[in-house]
C-alpha cells in the first residue's frame, strides 16, 4: 500500500474509533469491538510504515496540499514508525486489559473514547513535522490523560492527579511560549525549515535562548529530575490498565520530542543545552532508582523506575554519537513494552491479593508459578539480564559511553543497573517467595488480561533474541536523526510534490 | 507600543507565577489563566506590531501583518479555554460535589 495512506490510516483509525465509541455508548460490545479494531488497524499501519521506512526512506504527507514550510506536514521516518508501532501495541494490550477488568459502567462511557483519543494524540505527536502542531497533539494527549485520571479516588490519588495536571499545564505554557519565541526569531515552525534556518544562522546564543523554555517543557513531560515529581505522585494510584498505558506512553512521547527536536531539528555537531541534559540524565537515573529502592509498594517501585529509565534514554541523547542514539532508540522500543507489561503484571498480583503493597503479598512462586514467570521476563529485562531486550539496550549504551570516554557516566550506568536489580529483587522476594498471607479477596483472573501480558512478554523475549536486526533498525533511525538530508528532502520536497490529500484542522 | 506590550507580558507572568505558587487550588487556576494570557500576548507579538496593515500582500508592497501568529493565538486561546473548563470540572469533582 502507498505509505502516504499508511500515515493517514495510522492517525485516522483511532480517531474514527473514538467517534464510533462515543456513538455506540449504549452498545458496549459494539463499542469494544470498534475500539480494539481501530487500534489494531493503526498498529498494522504502523508496522507497514516500519517496513516502508526501514531502508531509511522518509514519507511525508502535506496536509491540505499546502507545500512546506507553509502547511502542516505529517512525516514518517523510521524513528516515528518504530515508536508508533510499539505504542499502538502497548495501547492494544492496555485496552484489552481495561475492557476485561475495569468496572463495567465506567469503562463503557469514558474509558474507550479517552484511550482512543490518547492513542490518536500519540500517533499525531510521532508523525507531525511542525512545532505548533506538536503542541496541539501534546494538549490532546494531556486532556485525554487528565480525564482518564479524573477517575482517581481518595485524597492521596486526587492530590497526585492535581499535581500531574498542574505541572503538565505549566509545561504546556513553556512549550507555547517557546514556539512563539522561535517563530519570532526565525519565522518558521516547520521542523525541516527550522533545521536549515538555525544551521544557516550558526548562532549559538540565538539557538540557546530560543530553546531553553522548550527544553524545560520537554524535561517536565519526560519526567527528568528535578521536574519529575508529578509522576510518582499520580501513577501508583491509577488502575493497572491505565497505569500501564500511561507508563508505556506518556513520558516516552516527551522523550520522543526531545530526540526529534533537540537531536534533529536544533542539532548540528551538537545541540543546545547538551551538557545540562547530560547532568540531568545522570541525576535522573540515580535519583529515580534511589526513590524506587525506598518504596514499599509494587506500583511505587515501578513508578520510580520509569524516572530512572527515562534518565538512561536521555543520557543516550546527551552522549550524541551514532551508537548512543541508536542505543537510545533501541532502549525506547524495549522500555515501552517492558514497563507497560510490569504494570499489567502488578495488576494481576493485585487481583490475587487485593493489594500490591509488598507487605501483603507473598508465596506466588508456589501458588501461581505462571504469574512468577510473567513477572520475571519484564523484570529481568528491565534490570538488564541477558538474553532479554534490556541487556542489549544497556550494553550498547555502556559501549557508547566508553567510546565517548566519560568515566563517571560509565560508573553511573553500571551502578544504577545494580540498584535496579536490587529493587526488582525486593519485589521478587516479597511477592513471589515467602508464605502466602492470610485473607484478602482473591479475584478471578481474567484470561484476556493474562493474554495481554503474555503477548508483551513474548515481544520482550523476541526483541532480545532478534537484537541484531532490531538494533540495525535503531541504527538506521539514528542515522536519520543525525543526517536528516532525506527527511529535509521529503518534507521540503524539491523533487516531486505529493498529491493533496486531507485537511487536518487541529 | 512594543515597550507597553512587553511590560504587560512581564507583569502578567509575574502575577501568574505569584498566584501559581499560592496555597489553594483556585490560586493555581488563576495563576494558570494569567500565565496563559501572557503567553498568548507573546505569540501575538511574535508577528511584530503593525497598525492598520493588511494581513496579505496587496501588490503595492506596503507594511503587512503576519497572519500566522494570529491563527496560532486563536488556536491557543481555544485550547486554553477548554483546559480552564476542564480544571474547573476537575476541582468540583475533587471537592466531592
Amino acid at each position: 500500500m502507498n505509505p502516504d495512506f499508511l500515515i493517514l490510516i495510522s492517525l485516522l483509525a483511532p480517531f474514527a474509533g473514538a467517534i464510533g465509541c462515543l456513538a455506540a455508548t449504549t452498545r458496549p460490545r459494539l463499542a469494544a469491538g470498534i475500539a480494539v479494531a481501530s487500534v489494531a488497524i493503526s498498529l498494522a499501519a504502523g508496522l507497514g510504515l516500519v517496513a516502508a521506512t526501514s531502508g531509511g526512506v522518509v514519507h511525508a504527507v502535506h496536509a491540505g496540499g499546502w507545500s512546506a514550510p507553509f502547511g502542516i506536514v505529517l512525516a514518517a521516518d523510521l524513528f516515528s514508525a518504530l515508536m508508533l508501532a510499539v505504542c499502538q501495541l502497548v495501547t492494544l494490550a492496555a485496552l484489552a486489559t481495561g475492557l476485561a477488568v475495569l468496572p463495567d459502567l465506567w469503562r463503557r462511557r469514558h474509558f474507550l473514547p479517552l484511550v482512543l483519543t490518547l492513542s490518536t494524540a500519540t500517533c499525531g505527536a510521532f508523525l507531525t513535522g511542525d512545532l505548533f502542531n506538536l503542541y496541539v497533539w501534546f494538549e490532546v494527549l494531556l486532556l485525554s490523560s487528565f480525564s482518564l485520571m479524573a477517575v482517581l479516588r481518595g485524597d492521596e490519588g486526587r492530590a497526585g492527579a492535581w499535581r500531574y495536571v498542574l505541572l503538565n499545564l505549566v509545561s504546556s505554557m513553556l512549550f507555547l511560549g517557546s514556539a512563539g519565541l522561535i517563530y519570532a526569531k526565525t519565522g518558521s515552525l516547520n521542523f525541516a525549515d527550522l533545521h536549515l534556518r538555525f544551521a544557516a544562522a550558526g548562532d549559538a546564543y540565538l539557538l540557546e535562548s530560543s530553546t531553553v523554555l522548550l527544553f524545560g517543557s520537554f524535561a517536565i513531560k519526560s519526567a527528568l529530575l528535578p521536574f519529575a515529581f508529578w509522576l510518582p505522585a499520580s501513577y501508583p494510584h491509577l488502575p493497572p490498565a491505565i497505569g500501564a498505558l500511561f507508563a508505556g506512553l506518556l513520558t516516552k512521547v516527551g522523550l520522543y520530542a526531545l530526540f526529534r527536536v533537540f537531536g534533529m531539528v536544533f542539532a548540528t555537531d551538537t545541540f543546545p543545552h547538551r551538557e545540562l541534559l547530560l547532568i540531568l540524565a545522570v541525576v535522573t537515573m540515580t535519583g529515580g532508582v534511589l526513590g524506587a529502592v525506598s518504596q514499599g509498594g509494587m506500583r511505587g517501585i515501578l513508578s520510580f523506575h520509569i524516572i530512572s529509565q527515562v534518565g538512561y534514554m536521555a543520557l543516550a541523547l546527551a552522549l550524541f554519537t551514532p551508537l548512543a542514539l541508536a542505543a537510545g532508540i533501541f532502549y525506547l522500543v524495549h522500555h515501552i513494552v517492558v514497563k507497560a507489561n510490569l504494570f499489567l503484571v502488578a495488576g494481576l498480583v493485585e487481583r490475587r491479593f487485593g493489594s500490591s503493597e509488598l507487605e501483603r503479598t507473598g508465596g506466588l512462586l508456589r501458588s501461581a508459578p505462571w504469574m512468577a514467570a510473567l513477572f520475571a521476563v519484564p523484570a529481568l529485562s528491565l534490570a538488564g539480564i541477558p538474553p532479554l531486550s534490556g541487556f542489549f539496550a544497556k550494553f550498547m549504551l555502556l559501549r557508547a559511553s566508553l567510546e565517548v570516554g566519560d568515566a563517571w557516566v560509565t560508573v553511573a550506568i553500571v551502578g544504577v543497573g545494580l540498584l535496579t536489580v536490587f529493587s526488582m529483587l525486593k519485589i521478587w522476594s516479597a511477592a513471589f517467595w515467602g508464605s502466602t498471607p492470610e485473607g484478602g479477596p482473591a479475584l478471578k483472573q481474567s484470561g484476556v488480561a493474562v493474554a495481554a501480558s503474555v503477548v508483551l512478554g513474548v515481544v520482550t523475549v523476541g526483541i532480545g533474541l532478534a537484537a541484531g536486526p532490531v538494533f540495525a533498525l535503531a541504527e538506521t533511525a539514528a542515522a536519520g536523526l543525525l543526517e536528516p538530508e532525506v527527511y529535509l528532502d521529503a518534507v521540503l520536497g524539491t523533487g516531486n510534490p505529493p498529491e493533496p490529500t486531507i485537511t487536518t484542522t487541529p | 507600543m512594543s515597550v507597553l506590550l512587553a511590560m504587560t507580558i512581564g507583569l502578567l507572568v509575574a502575577a501568574g507565577l505569584y498566584r501559581l505558587l499560592g496555597p489553594g487550588r483556585l490560586d493555581a487556576l488563576v495563576g494558570l489563566i494569567l500565565l496563559g494570557q501572557a503567553v498568548n500576548l507573546g505569540i501575538f507579538a511574535a508577528g511584530r506590531l503593525h497598525h492598520n496593515a493588511p494581513a496579505i500582500v496587496n501588490g503595492n508592497m506596503g507594511p503587512t501583518t503576519d497572519p500566522l501568529p494570529q491563527a496560532l493565538v486563536l488556536t491557543a486561546i481555544v485550547i486554553g479555554f477548554g483546559i480552564i473548563a476542564f480544571i474547573l470540572t476537575f476541582m468540583l469533582r475533587s471537592s466531592g460535589k
